[in-house]
């Protein structure tokens, strides 16, 4: 599956895309979520390394008054936490150790019959994202072209936070809610679109339970929200409602979802050129040589680029 | 009794049959609406295992939103069969199955916990007792079994120790969400404990193991027995 050798080259031969920062270079992977790489430990030539807990980009009481310290220090002190450990313990001495936190997901989700590090997996990289969807200073309108798209498939920006709104207060039992960009990708799962056109290419509100995510369908997640009721219930009791309206008017970052916009239109318009080069390809018989991209990314100095 | 200002139970049945019951031109049967059961005891009284402040808050906003719910889903099903409306009714049942499986099962839930003077926590007698010790081995193997089940259910949901009424026997069970013991087969539900994180958050926050060790020392034997 790995053509891109970025999970299998030391970490030191390429430098950590930053957080929410625009796809830098063209070198947007076809399957990679640069916003959300976990921090890995780097063993002396080795590759398989341990998770480890990523701190919000914010301070814990940060979010006061809004979501309390008490519930910061627990939910990312212990839940959060909590799945970091229980990761790495289940993936020592198992395939899972050398991949990426997504390709984990992905592995584990298998295709619905779900394997029991998903859990844990899904819910570092829901946790991690949930964090950088929030800002002290966040609410307000988002402007430019996310503004534009919401409008275009909503209607209005208020249309779209009743959308949202109503989706997390009518998540039975735990789970997340999702403003995602759906490119090319049909409703049912992640069923390649036959007959895609921009249009196609649109965002939508989509509900999942428990540790689930949009990532499965193949969707570009852009904004979270955390329903589980830890995330909520220490300072809103059973006030979802009113946890989620919080959330909108009071934290979401718009910068954020911005960015990662921008880096999904990316990911999708490099993925169509990359469809459209294969499909030329097979027509015109020629073998399928090394992807373009993955030899620009091997092109190192180091000998370890010739390893596989 | 739980301090509430409250009509008695059956007042407000009867007001509310009242103000809803619809006789529909063929003069069919009246809408039964659901109402919120009170406690068989105060909402400290389960203290230390699970506290006052959850208790009410679990009771009053928790349950009384499931059948609130319920209720409301269950009229505009009515509304719906009655128009026909196809779309509509399939369009309901999410609602139906979580709020109405919210209201049986925390019903259940107050009625299998009990004061320790009044029995809570107390070992099992009599052919519940021995039927424990015929399936599971003992008491502690089962209380074993179903903490572990507890603790590893994933998200929300319930655990069940349940009588399969066709092959006669216990069986340790869980459920996800508000789905109701029935949606998993044959089963009465003996004894159901609620590891939605509103039963014990506030009290014992993440560490889920902890309430389930605790809430032993209010499970009522006594009402599992009646139900075998």
């Amino acid at each position: 599956m790995e053509t891109v050798a970025t999970a299998s080259l030391p970490c030191a031969l390429f430098p950590r895309r930053g957080k929410g920062s625009p796809a830098a270079g063209g070198l947007a992977s076809t399957r990679r979520f640069p916003y959300n790489e976990s921090k890995r430990k780097c063993g002396a030539g080795k590759i398989a390394a341990k998770f480890e807990l990523k701190p919000p980009p914010y301070s814990l009481d940060a979010l006061e008054p809004h979501i309390s310290q008490e519930t910061m220090s627990y939910h990312w002190g212990k839940h959060h936490r909590g799945y970091v450990e229980g990761l790495n313990n289940q993936i020592v001495g198992t395939e899972l150790e050398s991949m990426d936190l997504e390709d984990i997901i992905s592995r584990t989700y298998n295709k619905g019959n779900i394997l029991p590090p998903f859990n844990n997996a899904a819910q570092i990289w829901n946790h991690d994202f949930f964090w950088e969807s929030m800002n002290p200073k966040g609410g307000g309108k988002p402007s430019g072209s996310l503004l534009e798209l919401i409008e275009r498939d909503f209607g209005t920006f208020e249309k779209f936070t009743q959308r949202f709104i109503t989706a997390a207060s009518t998540q039975f039992g735990s789970g997340w809610v999702w403003l995602a960009y759906k490119a090319n990708r049909l409703d049912v799962e992640n069923a390649v679109n036959p007959c895609p056109s921009e249009e196609d290419k649109k965002l939508v509100v989509v509900k999942s339970p428990n540790a689930v995510n949009p990532l499965i369908w193949d969707y570009s997640p852009l904004l979270t929200i955390d329903v589980w009721e830890h995330a909520y219930c220490l300072d809103f009791q059973s006030r979802r409602n009113d946890y989620i309206s919080t959330f909108m008017e009071k934290l979401v970052s718009w910068e954020v979802v911005s960015n990662r916009l921008e880096m999904a239109k990316a990911r999708a318009a490099e993925r169509e050129r990359e469809e459209e080069r294969r499909k030329q390809e097979e027509e015109h018989g020629s073998t399928p040589g090394d992807n373009e991209a993955t030899e620009m990314y091997l092109d190192s100095e180091s000998d370890e680029s010739e390893a596989e | 009794m739980a301090l509430r200002t409250v009509f008695s139970r059956r007042t407000l049945a009867s007001l509310r049959s009242g103000l809803s019951s619809s006789v529909t031109p063929t003069g069919t049967r009246s809408l039964v609406t659901f109402s919120l059961p009170d406690l068989p005891y105060d909402y400290g009284a389960l203290e230390p295992a699970i506290s006052g402040e959850i208790m009410q808050l679990h009771h009053q906003k928790h349950h009384q939103t499931y059948v609130t719910n319920y209720n409301k889903a269950l009229e505009q099903l009515e509304e719906a069969s009655n128009k026909g409306d196809a779309p509509a009714v399939v369009k309901l049942q999410s609602a139906i199955k979580f709020n109405g499986g919210g209201h049986i099962n925390h019903s259940i839930f107050w009625q299998n916990l009990a004061p320790v003077h009044e029995g809570g926590g107390e070992p099992p007698k009599g052919s519940l007792g021995w039927a424990i010790d015929e399936h599971f081995g003992s008491l502690e193997a089962l209380v074993s079994k179903m903490n572990a089940e507890g603790a590893a259910l994933q998200g929300s949901g319930w655990v069940w120790l349940g009588l399969d009424k066709e092959l006669k026997k216990l069986v340790v069970d869980t459920t996800p969400n508000q789905d109701p013991l029935v949606t998993k087969g044959p089963l009465i539900p003996l004894i159901g404990i609620d590891v939605w994180e509103h039963a014990y958050y506030l009290q014992y926050k993440n560490v889920r193991p902890d309430y389930l060790k605790n809430i032993w020392k209010v499970i009522s034997w006594k009402n599992a027995s009646k139900n075998l």
